[in-house]
């Protein structure tokens, strides 16, 4: 996993809320055995049409929002199926934050688990960076989790907040398996102790 | 404690049990059994009892171990099966799909490699991963479960912490037996007054839903409680937690009692003789202690239930069968008002019209919420003598090869089959149109399944969630009836 420190990049508006993992990833899309190349799917069943060509009025497929890695959502966003696809969909695609006014707890936990910073706004706020975004000359903004500050291009700045080990553990690209195995012994005095359950 | 005895006697003994500390939940007296390692400003590490798997989420995490040259850590605590992508045609035909074919056969090298007990397509005892945990006796109170599905919940219904988990957190169970999590606050859903005849679980917890929202217990444990739980069965209290993910929870959980202990008695995997009866003695410590503090509570009537159909895409877009489909423009935020706009465009279904003017193509009884053998005999009272509607489609999965094979027993297959049902092998089939129980596009159905996304059965298909009986009275009807009424069926 590489560090993340600061991202900086066009924030795509997608404005809606309990945006569910189905949508992020729909299920056909499970049946593969790898991590990665799911980039094209994301939001597949909204951002094709039946034919499979592209729907010219998705987001994610017109400009200047086709590139962005700051993608804004509504209120609890990646509910439904805890499919980690999800996460690596977004982070196939190219997304490296996604901020909204709350986050479906699993889904939340595959993003930092795959180097995607979520990022908690009050609803009010997200409403003022929709209208922002959605903008025809599209909307810049930096995350930098170093600071925990979004700023954005015209001046917009707000400090979000992050758990700790969290933080520390995007910064540094960290693998939780080797953290924990490092408490081996505890791991171990606990089945010595409890074992026969 | 003081006693105000006189130097001439004794002090009394304290009473064996009697213990000093504070009163907790359910949820916390599970928790804290389970902490290997607690720390500020981190999450608690938990030891996991149990692990299941299944063929969609673990070849990531298996390919995981492998690039490390990790193995598994307690291979005696982890248990395979096949469910999602598994077809439900008779298993001695191929598995077409190519890779789901690659998937179930990853699943076999992986569980021979790493030495892990599985479940495959032609064992008695493969089925839903939550269908066949309980039934063997693998689940059991006190216990933390997780699994790479987030329907996990299911197991809470027998009072342990059960979960959902993606599949990087798949691999670190396999790797460490362990998993780091965020303690959640405890939502108390007190479940008052008794479920009416015709009423059922699912239609107890969809007018849960209904009432607070798909995001009404976000970030919570939910402990079921109440006269009404206490009078659900265990498959009944396994479809009401199996919901609770539903309205965003974390997981959701029923205190264990003499139904539960009843229920497990005899389980292959449960103990048996002296052992058992230790472990019920355990067990009867689990549930929460007067005055527990929680942080949030919600409540229910359940006599004033009605059976309930959703009418747009999310479980909480919801009414009874004696409602109407809403008016969008009735709703107070402008947000969820174009939301059920969409959904409405969705579902292609029109303001005002009566629930029982919705017709249907496709029926389906099935899935981890509802395809046990309770499940089953419900639908089958209804079904008796009748015929499926000329127009309509319907099949039963049931939950495991288990449950098919005690259905068979008790001639629940041949009312099926004669009234026209598809009579199915085990598996999630058209829960999440990964197999080839898919809908059409278009196609609507009435499905005893927990989820009514857009495309969740099949791109373009669109789903109504509904109870075992409603749906066998809608596959006759061709349309939605209410179950309680003479003609609408038992």
């Amino acid at each position: 996993m590489k560090p993340f420190t600061v991202v900086e990049g066009t924030v795509a508006p997608l404005d809606r809320n309990d945006v569910d993992t189905d949508q992020i990833i729909p299920k056909q899309f499970l049946k593969r055995l790898e991590r990665t190349g799911y980039g094209p799917m994301l939001f597949h069943d909204w951002r094709t049409l039946e034919d499979g060509s592209p729907n010219p009025d998705f987001i994610l497929n017109r400009e200047p929002w086709a590139w962005a890695p700051i993608l804004l959502a509504g209120r609890n966003f990646g509910c439904g199926s805890s499919r980690e696809h999800a996460a690596w969909a977004l982070s196939g695609f190219g997304i490296r934050v996604v901020v909204a006014p709350s986050f479906a707890d699993i889904f939340q936990a595959n993003c930092f688990q795959n180097g995607i910073l979520p990022v908690i706004l009050a609803e009010e706020t997200v409403g003022t960076l929709m209208k922002r975004a959605t903008r025809p000359t599209g909307y810049r903004m930096q995350v930098d989790l170093e600071r925990c500050t979004l700023t954005g291009e015209d001046g917009f700045v707000s400090p979000f907040e992050v758990v700790p080990y969290r933080r520390q553990a995007l910064l540094e690209g960290l693998d939780e398996i080797g953290l924990t195995l490092q408490l081996e012994a505890r791991i171990r005095s606990y089945e010595a102790r409890e074992g026969a359950r | 404690m003081n006693s105000s005895s006189s130097p001439a006697h004794e002090p009394p003994p304290v009473r064996p049990g009697l213990d000093f500390s504070p009163p907790r939940t359910l949820f916390d007296k599970v928790w804290d059994r389970h902490r290997v390692h607690a720390e500020e400003g981190r999450p608690d590490l938990l030891y996991v009892d149990l692990h299941l798997v299944h063929e969609v989420t673990s070849p990531q995490a298996f390919e995981g171990l492998r690039l490390q040259g990790r193995g598994v850590r307690r291979p005696d605590r982890t248990v395979a099966t096949v469910d999602h992508n598994v077809p439900t045609w008779p298993r001695s035909l191929p598995i077409v799909d190519p890779v789901a074919r690659t998937q179930i056969e990853a699943l076999r090298t992986n569980a021979a490699e790493f030495g892990i007990e599985l479940h495959d397509v032609n064992s008695p005892h493969q089925g839903i991963v939550h269908v066949i945990g309980p039934e063997l006796g693998l689940t059991r109170p006190g216990m933390t479960i997780v699994c790479g599905d987030s329907h996990t919940s299911t197991h809470g219904a027998f009072g342990a912490i059960a979960f959902g988990i993606g599949t990087s957190q798949v691999e670190h169970v396999l790797a460490t037996q362990c998993l780091w999590m965020d303690r959640p606050p405890v939502l108390r859903v007190e479940l008052s007054g008794r479920l009416a005849r015709g009423v059922t679980a699912k239609d107890l917890v969809l007018a849960l839903i209904g009432k607070i929202g798909v995001d009404g217990a976000r970030g919570h444990a939910i402990e079921f409680a109440g006269t009404a739980v206490r009078a659900l069965s265990m498959e009944e209290r396994m479809t009401v937690c199996n919901m609770s993910i539903e309205a965003g929870a974390r997981c959701g959980m029923i205190a264990p009692d003499d139904t539960t202990f009843e229920y497990l008695a005899g389980r292959l995997h449960a103990p048996r003789g002296k052992a058992f009866d230790e472990a019920v003695a355990d067990w009867r410590t689990l549930p929460t202690d007067p005055g527990a503090p929680c942080a949030a509570v919600a409540s229910l009537d359940a006599t004033q239930v009605e059976p309930q159909v959703t009418w747009g895409t999310n479980p909480g877009m919801v009414v009874p069968v004696t409602g109407r489909v809403p008016d969008p423009d009735s709703l107070a935020d402008a947000r969820e008002r174009e939301a059920a706009r969409h959904a409405l465009a969705y579902m292609d279904l029109t303001p005002g019209t009566p629930m029982t003017e919705v017709t249907l193509d496709r029926v389906f009884i099935g899935s981890c919420t509802n395809a046990r053998i309770e499940d089953l005999r419900a639908a089958a009272e209804v079904v008796r003598g009748r015929a499926v509607h000329p127009r309509v489609r319907a099949m039963v999965v049931p939950g495991s090869t288990a449950v098919k094979r005690a259905a068979e027993s008790e001639g629940l297959d041949r009312t099926f089959v004669e009234a026209g049902f598809e009579w199915r092998e085990a598996g999630c089939s058209m829960c999440l149109g990964m197999n080839p129980d898919i809908l059409d596009p278009g196609e609507r159905c009435a499905s005893t399944s927990n989820r009514n996304f857009e495309g969740r059965q099949g791109r373009g298909g669109r789903t109504h969630l509904t109870s075992p009986p409603m749906a066998a009275a809608a596959a006759i009807a061709g349309r939605f009836v209410d179950v309680r009424h003479p003609e609408g069926g038992a």
